[in-house]
């Protein structure tokens, strides 16, 4: 692994820490299972987005375009462009990770916010390594069951909009942009897009008032030529 | 066409993180690069509550949801973990519903 090998207390520390974020955020899914299928996916689809996909907001992005009425692959394109967040994180855990080959392709599959976040703070590369995988593999276990159950359930108790899933993916969707909301370039550019959003919903069909919105971002980094970049991750 | 978007969608964030942990870190800092993958997810994730929250088809509406959005913001400021936001504020909007 690396020259410095970790003592036994930092590793626990680690492993703890990870371990609590993981089972707070794998617990999670079962909110998504129950919305994606409130959104008209099956079990099936609703498990393989999980599975595959595997990075929530981009999960909830799709089935939030389906369930809004939008055309699927509209929603895979929201998707795809929160997915791009990913690639920022990588280009951050590249360094400090130095996976190669195989354990690259795997880990590649568990790079999403909480991982990074637990992973990005340390200072070498083992405990790097052990944070982000310990965060990824049982955030990717807890998540995949909790989606099914939710999913399951989800099928069995009727109208969500009686128990208030609907309301649950918008404060889905608040909780994971509040942190993001430091600075104030950050919040001008979320206030533009939340506009521009809802002024092309009358007009244009169902998915694209959110693609329209990230035009916001990119004018405003175009635009604001000369600042420093935010923080990104947490 | 739903299995499809899930296929295209399981494809792309895939290669989206493996780019990231194969790509040279000279990329990210070209400033406009980073300065726009900072703000994509800002945009995105504000578009998305404000239409999950306000819209209902291609009407603007106000109901159960912007309750609920309201308990979510107070719960984000009292620094409430993820799941309490969540299910608080589905707690809110169900709770308004039944009255």
């Amino acid at each position: 692994m690396t020259a410095q090998p970790l003592d036994p207390r930092e590793r626990r520390a680690i492993i703890r820490d990870s371990l609590g974020v993981g089972i707070a955020t794998g617990a999670y899914g079962v909110s998504f299972g129950a919305v994606s299928v409130a959104a008209g996916l099956t079990v099936a689809q609703t498990c393989a987005l999980s599975l595959l996909v595997f990075t929530g907001a981009s999960q909830f992005a799709l089935v939030g375009v389906v369930a809004a009425g939008g055309a699927p692959l509209s929603g895979a394109l929201t998707a795809l462009l929160l997915g791009t967040r990913n690639t920022l994180y990588g280009l951050r855990m590249a360094p400090l990770l130095r996976f190669t080959g195989l354990r690259r392709v795997g880990a590649a599959h568990v790079l999403i916010d909480e991982s990074t976040a637990m992973g990005v703070t340390r200072e070498t590369t083992a405990a790097a390594r052990l944070g982000f995988l310990t965060t990824g593999i049982s955030i990717f276990v807890l998540w995949n069951l909790a989606t099914f159950l939710g999913a399951v359930a989800g099928e069995a108790i009727g109208d969500p909009r009686t128990y208030g899933l609907d309301a649950a993916v918008g404060a889905a969707f608040l909780a994971l942009l509040w942190p993001r909301l430091r600075g104030r370039r950050n919040q001008l550019v979320a206030a533009a897009a939340a506009v521009v959003a809802l002024a092309t919903v009358p007009v244009v069909p169902a998915g694209v008032p959110v693609l329209a919105a990230a035009a916001v971002a990119l004018l405003a980094g175009v635009l604001t030529k000369g600042e420093p970049a935010d923080e990104v991750a947490r | 066409m739903i299995w499809w978007a899930v296929l295209v969608t399981a494809v792309g964030c895939y290669l989206l993180k493996l780019a990231g942990l194969s790509v040279p870190p000279r990329v990210l800092e070209r400033p406009l690069i980073e300065r726009v993958a900072d703000l994509i997810p800002v945009a995105l994730l504000a578009a998305l509550v404000a239409v999950q929250v306000f819209a209902q088809g291609h009407d603007l509406v106000v109901d159960a949801r912007a309750l609920g959005l309201g308990v979510a913001v107070v719960l984000l400021v009292l620094r409430a973990p993820f799941l309490v936001v969540v299910f608080g504020a589905a707690l809110a909007a169900a709770l308004v519903r039944l009255v």
